[in-house]
C-alpha cells in the first residue's frame, strides 16, 4: 500500500485531528491511527460521507463516543466539498424563489429569483414554511444559510461563542410559530378531523423536519466560525467531556438526556456482570469434612472434592439522599443504579430529603421501570420541612427517630450529598450512632474533592463517622462505586 | 486480489438485491473490510440487523457462511478444533489386535498417526481458515464469552491461522471476511477492538425501514408500510424499557397484513402494540401518549 508522504496536506490535517480526538479522551492506539490513514485511500475524497465513515470505523470503537467524534469531524473537515463553498448570500444553481412564493408579483419574482439578500423577511420566512412543508433538503440548507447571513451578525474576530449566533439566527425564525403554522396547515389539509394519533405522527414528521434545518443552522455556524477562527482553536473551543465523564451537578439539558440514555445500557451490562462474578466466584476453599463424608460412597476413595460455598450475607442497603436542587440529578442516578442491581441485595430502602425526610421504598416496589419510580420520587416524595433548604442534621434527627432501628448490622447505608448544610447544626453524633450499629456506612459527595470542607460543606464533621467518603461526580465514578458495593 | 465490490454504491446495490438495505455508514464498513481484510465489530441494540448483515453480505458474494454462535463457558474445542478421541481409542485397539507392536519405532509410528488429519475435529474458526472456497465467517453474540476465551479469537482474527500444537500452524488459503456481533453487555477487550473496525447498526431512518418492511413483508402496501414506519419513529421517541427492534416492526407489519388493515388507527394500533412493545409498563405508556395529545400541544418544540 503506497502511502503519501508526510507532508501531504491531507494527512497533515488528519494528524492534527487525531490528536483532538485524543484530546478529548477518545482512546486511539498507534495501530488505529495507521488503519485510519490506510482506509482513506481507499475512499474516493470527494465522497465526503464515505470518508466520515472510513475514519469513525478505524477510530471510534465505543459508540458513547460517536458524538465527540462527530463534533471533531465537523470542525476538521467542515470546509471540504463543493457543497460547502462560503459564498455568500449565493443560492445554488437552478434555484428559483419564485416558484416557492406565493403571492408575489413579477416585479417581486424578478428580484427574489436573483440572489438570497433581494428577498424581504417576510419572503425568507415564507419559503422557510414551504420548505419544511414539503421536506426539501437542499432548499432547507440554502435558507439556513441565508438566515445565519442575515441573522446572526457574525463580525471576524468576536469574542462570542457559537451559541450566541446560533441564538439570535433562530430567534428570527422562530421556529416555535412555524412549527404551529406547519400543523394548522396539516389540519386544514386532512379530509377530516385529524385524530390524536394522527395529530402526533404530524408532529413528530415536523419536529424532525425543524430539528434538520436547526442542524442545518448549526453546522452553517460553525463553518463560518471555523473559516474565521481555524481549526485548532474551534476544536478547543467545542471539546466537552465524553458522557461518562459529565459532571452530574453541572450537566446541561443536552448531556442531562445523554445521561439518561446512558444508563439503561449501563445498568444491564452491571447485571449482567455481577450476576457472572456470582457464578463463577462460587467455589471457594475445600472442603475436607465434607468431601470424607461423601468419599464413605466410594469406598472410602475421595472420588468427589466438596467445596466451601462461600455465603457472604447479602447486604442490606439504606440509602440516604439530599434530592434539594444541585444535587438532585446525582441522587436519581444513583437511585436509578442502586435499584437496577438490587437483586444483589437482601434488601433496598431508600429515604429521600431536603430539611425533612421521607421514606419512598414503596415507589420503586413491584414496578418494572425504576426510571419511572425515580420520576415519581421526584413529584410526590414530602421532602421539605421548613424553607427547602438542605438541612442535614434534621433530616438525619428524623431519620434516626423513625428508622435508627431498623439499622443492624447486615446494614450498608448509603448517604447521598455533598454535604453543604447551610449552616445548620450538623448533628453528627447520629452517624456515629449509626456507624456503631450498621455494617458499613458510606458517604457519596458529587463534588469535586477540592470544594469539600469550603463554605457550608461539612463533609469531613461527617466523614470521620464513615467507613468511606467518596467522590462521585459522573457515571463512570458511579459504576466503579457500585460494582465494589457488591 | 480480485474484490468482491467496486465501491461503496455497489456495496449497497449488491446488499439489497438479496434484501438487505444497507445505509452509507453500513455500506462503507463492508466496503473498506474487504479492502483491508478487516474483521468487522457489529454492536448495537438488539435486532437491527447485525446478525442478518453478515449473512446477507455472503449471500451477495456468493460465499459460504460459517458461522460461530457464542455461549458462555465456549472453549476452544468447540470454536477451533477438538481431537478425536473415540477415533484415536479404536485406532489403538485396532492397533492391539494386529500384529505386536515391536519397539519404540511402532509406537511413536502410531502416536504420530493418531494426531494426523485424519482425528482432528475441525470447529467453525478453523473451518473458516481452512476454506479453499471464499468465506465468510460469522461470530455470532462475541459479548457472550469470557472475557478470557476471547483471546482465541485474536490470532485468527489479526493473522488469519491457527496454531495446533501437534500439527503447526495452519494459514488460510483465503482471506475470510468476518463480522463479529455483539449487543454489548460487556465491554469488550481492547485487543479485540484494535484488530476490527467497528460498526454500531441503530434503529435505521423513517425511510430505511419503509423500505425494509417492503422489502420483507409479502402483501404490505406502500401505504401502509409508510404508516408502520412513522408510528413505529415515533414510539421510538418514548423514553421506554425496550424500543421496539426492526424485527417487532416487521412482526408488527406482518400482523396488520394478515388482519387485513389498510389504514392503523388508534383502535388497530392499541389492539396490536403487544406485538411491538414487550413491557406492560412500556405499553401503558405509549397507549397513554398517543391516546390524547392535548397536552401535547402546549409542549416546547424538542430540541435534539
Ligand atoms: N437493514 C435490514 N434489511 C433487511 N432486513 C433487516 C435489516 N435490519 C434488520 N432486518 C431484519 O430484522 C430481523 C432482525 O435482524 P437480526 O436478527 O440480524 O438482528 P440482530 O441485530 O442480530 O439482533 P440481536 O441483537 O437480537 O441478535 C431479521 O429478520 C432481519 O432480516
Ligand atoms: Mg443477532
Amino acid at each position: 500500500m503506497k502511502v503519501e508522504p508526510a507532508t501531504s496536506p491531507l494527512l497533515a490535517l488528519l494528524a492534527g485531528f487525531i490528536s483532538e480526538l485524543r484530546a478529548a479522551g477518545l482512546p486511539v492506539s498507534l495501530t488505529e491511527n495507521l488503519d485510519a490513514m490506510e482506509a482513506i485511500q481507499h475512499i474516493p475524497i470527494e465522497d465526503r460521507d464515505a470518508f466520515k465513515y472510513a475514519l469513525a470505523a478505524t477510530l471510534v470503537k465505543n459508540h458513547a463516543h460517536w458524538r465527540a467524534f462527530e463534533t471533531v469531524f465537523e470542525v476538521y473537515f467542515s470546509l471540504r466539498g463543493a457543497e460547502y463553498d462560503l459564498i455568500d448570500g449565493e443560492w445554488p444553481e437552478g434555484m428559483d424563489l419564485s416558484d416557492f412564493v406565493d403571492g408575489m408579483d413579477g416585479q417581486q419574482r424578478r428580484q427574489g429569483g436573483g440572489g438570497g439578500e433581494a428577498m424581504s423577511a417576510e419572503q425568507l420566512a415564507e419559503m422557510l414554511f414551504q420548505a419544511l412543508m414539503r421536506g426539501d433538503d437542499a432548499l432547507m440548507r440554502a435558507i439556513a444559510r441565508q438566515a445565519v447571513q442575515r441573522y446572526a451578525g457574525m463580525e471576524p474576530g468576536r469574542p462570542v461563542g457559537g451559541t450566541y449566533y446560533l441564538y439570535r439566527t433562530l430567534r428570527n425564525l422562530d421556529l416555535d410559530g412555524v412549527l404551529e403554522r406547519l400543523m394548522d396547515q396539516a389540519r386544514q389539509d386532512a379530509p377530516g378531523d385529524l385524530t390524536p394519533l394522527e395529530e402526533r405522527l404530524e408532529r413528530d414528521e415536523f419536529e424532525a423536519r425543524v430539528d434538520q434545518l436547526r442542524k442545518e443552522v448549526e453546522a452553517e455556524i460553525r463553518r463560518r466560525l471555523v473559516a474565521d477562527r481555524g481549526v485548532e482553536a474551534m476544536a478547543k473551543t467545542l471539546r466537552k467531556p465524553l458522557p461518562e465523564d459529565v459532571d452530574f451537578m453541572h450537566a446541561s439539558r443536552e448531556e442531562m438526556m445523554a445521561l439518561r440514555r446512558a444508563i439503561y445500557p449501563l445498568t444491564r451490562k452491571l447485571a449482567v456482570r455481577l450476576a457472572r462474578k456470582r457464578r463463577h466466584g462460587r467455589k471457594g476453599p475445600l472442603d475436607f469434612r465434607n468431601t470424607m463424608r461423601h468419599s464413605l460412597s466410594y469406598g472410602g476413595v475421595p472420588a468427589e472434592p466438596k467445596f466451601r460455598y462461600p455465603r457472604p450475607a447479602k447486604p442490606e442497603i439504606m440509602v440516604v439522599a439530599d434530592v434539594s436542587g444541585s444535587v438532585a440529578a446525582f441522587a436519581r442516578f444513583t437511585l436509578h443504579l442502586v435499584y437496577a442491581i438490587s437483586n444483589q441485595f437482601s434488601k433496598v430502602r431508600s429515604f429521600v430529603f431536603i430539611d425533612g425526610l421521607d421514606e419512598v421504598t414503596s415507589f420503586f416496589e413491584g414496578v418494572d421501570d425504576i426510571g419511572e419510580a425515580v420520576h415519581r420520587v421526584n413529584a410526590e416524595a414530602d421532602v421539605v420541612w421548613v424553607d427547602g433548604h438542605s438541612d442535614y442534621g434534621h433530616a438525619f434527627e428524623v431519620f434516626w427517630e423513625r428508622y435508627g432501628k431498623d439499622v443492624g448490622p447486615k446494614t450498608t447505608v448509603m448517604i447521598l450529598g455533598d454535604a453543604r448544610n447551610n449552616y445548620h447544626a450538623s448533628q453528627a453524633w447520629i452517624l456515629k450512632e449509626i456507624e456503631h450499629r450498621a455494617r458499613k456506612v458510606f458517604w457519596l459527595n458529587p463534588e469535586p474533592g477540592a470544594y469539600w470542607d469550603t463554605g457550608d460543606s461539612i463533609v469531613s464533621e461527617y466523614g470521620v463517622h464513615c467507613d468511606g467518603v467518596f467522590e462521585v461526580r459522573n457515571l463512570r465514578q458511579l459504576e466503579g462505586f457500585v460494582e465494589n458495593l457488591v | 486480489m480480485s474484490f468482491s465490490f467496486a465501491d461503496v454504491d455497489s456495496v449497497r446495490k449488491g446488499l439489497s438485491d438479496v434484501q438487505y438495505l444497507a445505509d452509507e455508514g453500513i455500506a462503507g464498513v463492508v466496503y473498506l473490510a474487504e479492502r483491508l481484510q478487516k474483521p468487522v465489530l457489529v454492536e448495537g441494540p438488539a435486532g437491527t440487523g447485525k446478525t442478518q448483515l453478515a449473512k446477507s453480505v455472503a449471500e451477495a458474494t456468493g460465499a459460504r457462511l460459517i458461522r460461530l454462535q457464542c455461549y458462555e463457558g465456549l472453549d476452544e474445542s468447540k470454536a477451533l478444533y477438538e481431537w478425536n478421541y473415540k477415533k484415536q481409542l479404536l485406532r489403538i485397539q485396532a492397533e492391539r489386535q494386529g500384529e505386536d507392536p515391536e519397539g519404540e519405532g511402532m509406537w511413536q509410528q502410531i502416536e504420530d498417526d493418531l494426531f494426523s488429519e485424519e482425528f482432528l475435529l475441525t470447529r467453525p474458526l478453523l473451518e473458516a481458515i481452512r476454506a479453499a472456497e471464499p468465506v465468510v465467517l460469522l461470530i455470532d453474540e462475541v459479548d457472550r464469552v469470557e472475557i478470557e476465551t476471547e483471546a482465541l479469537l485474536l490470532e485468527i482474527l489479526s493473522d488469519y491461522q491457527v496454531s495446533i500444537p501437534e500439527l503447526g500452524t495452519v494459514a488460510a488459503s483465503q482471506i475470510p471476511l468476518v463480522f463479529l456481533t455483539s449487543n454489548n453487555t460487556r465491554e469488550l477487550s481492547e485487543a479485540l477492538k484494535r484488530r476490527c473496525l467497528f460498526l454500531h447498526i441503530d434503529y435505521p431512518d423513517l425511510d430505511r425501514e419503509k423500505e425494509i418492511v417492503l422489502a420483507k413483508v409479502p402483501g404490505v402496501g406502500e401505504s401502509l408500510a409508510d404508516q408502520v414506519a412513522r408510528i413505529v419513529r415515533s414510539v421510538r421517541q418514548i423514553e421506554l424499557k425496550k424500543a421496539p427492534s426492526v424485527s417487532e416492526t416487521l412482526d408488527w407489519a406482518r400482523t396488520l397484513v394478515l388482519l387485513g388493515v389498510e389504514h392503523i388507527d388508534a383502535d388497530t394500533a392499541a389492539e396490536t402494540v403487544n406485538i411491538l412493545l414487550k413491557y406492560r409498563s412500556d405499553i401503558e405508556k405509549a397507549l397513554k401518549e398517543f391516546a390524547s395529545s392535548d397536552e401535547d400541544f402546549a409542549a416546547p418544540v424538542a430540541t435534539s
